[in-house]
């Protein structure tokens, strides 16, 4: 049931490892590029990861989107390999390849098999100073990304919900912007506002190259300064703080779609790890997610879903490693006969049980159970650990974290969780959006035969 | 892990020669066949039971199979949905059921440690073997599922695939969506579920697949300890052929977005298909290979009018669809349609060129190792060999069967294969000229 948000609140779940066994090997180039690495043998492949600190909370008003744009540009060749050429040569060499813009990072990636590292680094090296950014390239881009917008964002309900609550729920937050920004801003950049955004951010010393797979440390470090160490670097400016003005009261919106199900989103300002008074807070608010919605035993499932049956699917959500203060955000959909009304009051009673009440000691210890367990699962996945390196290094709270999770969450007790819900979880930094179905009139027409 | 690892190794220089995974195969008492692949370096292990259950074997209740599938862990043995997903989740464990058109499949990852992995193992054992269907379970499961059958109306995406399959498959089984339609599933009863079960649920009709850190042994005790709480019973007759359809039709939907979804394809190709590799391989060319196909090419490298354009083969028991898909801002469907028919008549006429094919099959086999990198990756791989019944070999000897493929082979397959004369156009959203900009 509802896809969407499962995926919402899957995203959400621990972003971590932790094993001592484990090592990241860590160096940096004489310009500044910081370059990873973490072995793991067991299959003949290496995912290689250029990470850049820039992403729509980097971007001013009136220039919206414009990382993820660059993104899409930086695929339209250079000097040295006029366009087609980057995804050609990866493709010929078996990779895979493609790129992610965030709030916090835009990043680019190749996985291959590990011996053809070299052809990633030439090419990553390559459009990271040299990107050709012509005319006619940008404006059927321009189209591309719009459509993008019109499949992501414009026809998607709760999408656009997510959009339209986001710009109400921050007041000066970057964050207020959606990642692929505002129709009007995308419809409007020019090649100079790409090319002033590429130079501002496109440096070595703005960029972490992260290499997990079948490599041995001390190579890719040879292999990274014979590729990027030619690089220059660039005077890059400090980011004003924007920090995000308290919040004086509830915020409600009602958001009106052409849709089959009304829902309800909620969300309160909290801090995350690099803003937290205490970091054990932003650990906190990690464990609280997962009494409410870690799995089908969790609490939304059970009391809601299962035990009210007030909704159809319910679903909380906290990231703590973005750069700036988030949202925690609940999201739930009514079952057939309950109002948003109604689901809204059973959110906050389950807010405020946690206010008022410690949770049990087998839900603390089955959150642990599963943050260890997912901590090795995880490694499957060579993508999904060099994510967790560049995500971390990108916001600025450094990859060892990584290596303090699992420990850092076993310190949380009952009694912090009961105080974050009480400092943070209130009413006052709340905002609310209802998402109110508007009539679809569909009608077929078969056309017969060509 | 280190054999498994010398077996990557040889492959890198003796392209053909060795073993990509060892897998192992033998079969229950009850008859239910097993398919294990040792991995090490992680303490953990990757399950599956694969049944021949899918929404192929709804008959006319639509649906069935889909809620059966979902309704197996609210309620087995004496526990209750709760206490499942505590048994679960207090280990560690993740547990999901799932249904396609051809199967239906539980799944279970978990930490080997012995008492972490015997409380999964068993609390899985008791859903595959006991679950109760009780009636409260049911009707909440019910509504659920009406809930995300109304909201899938609400996505053009969807509706224009569910209208897709029903173009090509008409009456066959294939031709209703997994996730079966709001008016037979408010008709089904608790009492249809335990009977879906009972029939299809069945050692005969079950396979195992494991892939992790145990031993032979362990592997062998985990598979018995699965099924042999299962009746025997039989496997499910097959299914009907496909019939292609009779001629070429296009529908449209007029929906409220400002994106035109479209789908272009007709019957394609099965998991046994003589052509499958011609088929396979052309079509990573035509628009399977992502950022360098051809579709992508014509449609958003060159014109700009898509975000998405690509085709795909999905190969299933019998013949799977083929499936050419792109959206449009309303007002380009026209120019967009044109531009997909054009790119496809021409790669059917002339198949492609030498350093096309070079190009592909240089992309396969050079990625060959990524497509098993992960114990997950492995594991469906491993699922598919096993529920399909393909050779043991099947990953041994893809890359060869890639290298054995030419243009003329690739040619002649499309021809015989995608007649352009029997293709089904959907397409779903605005008609209005110049709406939506």
């Amino acid at each position: 049931m509802n896809k969407r948000l499962l995926c919402a609140v899957l995203l959400c779940l621990p972003v971590f490892t932790t094993n001592a066994e484990t090592k990241v090997f860590e160096h940096t180039l004489a310009n500044g590029l910081k370059i990873l690495v973490k072995e793991d043998h067991r299959s003949p492949v290496a995912v290689s990861q250029v990470w850049y600190k820039v992403g729509s909370s980097y971007e001013p008003g009136g220039i919206t989107g414009i990382s993820h744009m660059l993104e899409h540009m930086m695929f339209k060749g250079t000097d040295k390999h006029p366009m087609g050429e980057f995804s050609r040569i990866i493709a010929e060499n078996g990779g895979d390849e493609n790129a992610f813009t965030g709030q916090d990072y835009t990043a680019y990636f190749q996985t291959m098999e590990a011996s053809r590292l070299a052809v990633s680094f030439e090419l990553e090296a390559d459009r990271m100073r040299n990107l050709h950014l012509l005319p006619e390239e940008l404006k059927k881009e321009l189209q591309v990304v719009t459509e993008e917008r019109r499949m992501r964002t414009d026809d998607n309900p709760q999408a656009k919900m997510q959009e339209h609550f986001m710009a109400m729920a921050y007041s000066n937050s970057p964050y207020k912007h959606p990642v692929i920004g505002w129709p009007a801003d995308i419809a409007n950049y020019t090649v100079e506002d790409l090319q002033a955004w590429y130079q501002r951010w496109y440096a070595p010393n703005n960029a972490t190259l992260v290499v997990v797979g079948d490599v041995q440390p001390k190579a890719v470090f040879e292999l990274a300064e014979k590729y990027f160490g030619e690089l220059k670097p660039s005077d890059i400016k400090p980011l004003k703080p924007q920090t995000e003005i308290e919040q004086l009261g509830v915020r409600k919106m009602t958001v009106k779609v052409p849709a089959k199900l009304p829902s309800i989103l909620m969300g309160y300002k909290v801090p995350v790890l690099k803003t937290a008074e205490n970091e054990w807070e932003a650990y906190a608010l990690e464990v609280l997610a997962g009494v409410l919605d870690g799995g089908s035993s969790a609490r939304l499932s059970s009391d809601l879903v299962r035990g009210k049956q007030i909704a159809v699917s319910a679903g909380a959500g906290y990231g703590l490693t973005s750069r700036m203060s988030g949202l925690f955000e609940l999201e739930a959909t009514p079952a057939e006969g309950k109002t948003v009304s109604e689901l809204e009051t059973a959110l906050k009673d389950e807010i405020k049980k946690l206010q008022e009440n410690l949770i049990s000691n087998e839900e603390l210890q089955r959150i642990k159970a599963q943050v260890l367990a997912s901590d090795i699962y995880q490694k499957d996945s060579g993508f999904y650990q060099a994510m967790q390196l560049g995500t971390l290094e990108t916001v600025g709270l450094g990859w060892q974290k990584a290596d303090e999770y699992v420990a850092k969450i076993n310190q949380v007790t009952a009694e912090q969780v009961h105080d974050v819900a009480r400092k943070y979880l209130i009413e006052d930094h709340l905002s609310i959006a209802y998402l109110d179905p508007q009539a679809i009139n569909t009608t077929a027409e078969k056309k017969g035969a060509k | 892990m280190r054999i498994y690892l010398l077996g990557f190794i040889l492959l890198a220089f003796s392209q053909f020669s060795s073993a990509a995974a060892k897998i192992e195969h033998w079969q229950t008492p009850q008859g239910s066949r097993v398919y294990f692949v040792r991995t090490e370096g992680l303490p953990m292990v990757d399950i599956q039971v694969v049944f021949d259950a899918g929404s192929s074997s709804d008959g006319q209740q639509f649906g069935l199979a889909a809620l059966t599938a979902d309704m197996l862990d609210t309620g087995a043995g004496t526990w209750n949905a709760d206490e499942i997903a505590q048994r679960f989740e207090s280990v560690g464990a993740l547990f999901s059921v799932s249904s396609s058109i051809d199967m239906a499949t539980v799944s279970l990852r978990t930490l080997t440690d012995k008492p972490l992995f015997d409380k999964a193992l068993e609390t899985m054992q008791v859903i595959l073997t006991k679950p109760t269907f009780n009636e409260a379970d049911f009707q909440r499961e019910k509504n659920r599922t009406l809930a995300a059958l109304k909201q899938q109306e609400e996505s053009p995406a969807e509706l224009a695939s569910i209208d897709f399959y029903h173009a090509l498959y008409g009456n066959h089984p294939y031709a209703h969506p997994e996730s079966c339609v709001i008016k037979t599933v408010a008709a089904l009863k608790s009492a249809d579920l335990r009977h879906f079960y009972q029939k299809f649920y069945v050692a005969a009709n079950a396979i195992v697949v494991i892939v992790g850190d145990l031993s032979k042994q362990q592997a062998e005790q985990t598979a018995e300890k699965l099924v042999a709480g299962l009746p025997v019973g039989k496997k499910p007759e097959g299914l009907p052929d496909v019939a292609m359809p009779l001629k070429s039709t296009q529908q449209h939907i007029e929906f409220p977005s400002s994106q035109t979804h479209v789908l272009v394809g007709l019957p394609g190709t099965y998991r046994k298909d003589p052509d499958y590799f011609n088929l396979y391989v052309g079509n990573h060319i035509l628009g399977g290979s992502g950022l360098v196909s051809k579709l992508f090419n014509e449609v958003r490298e060159k014109r700009g009018l898509a975000y998405s354009a690509s085709s795909a083969f999905i190969p299933m028991l019998k013949p799977g669809p083929f499936i050419v898909s792109l959206q449009t801002r309303n007002d380009q469907t026209a120019q967009a349609l044109q531009v997909l028919n054009q790119t496809l008549a021409d790669f059917i006429a002339k198949g492609p060129t030498e350093a096309e094919l070079i190009a592909a099959k240089k992309n396969i086999t050079g990625g060959f190792a990524m497509r098993f990198d992960t114990n997950k990756k492995l594991a469906n791989y491993v699922a598919m060999i096993g529920f399909y019944d393909m050779p043991l070999d099947y990953l041994d000897t893809f890359q060869q069967k890639v290298e054995q493929v030419t243009v003329t082979s690739i040619t002649d397959a499309f021809k015989r294969r995608v007649n352009p004369q029997l293709l089904q156009t959907i397409t779903v959203g605005k008609s209005t000229e110049k709406s939506a900009k």
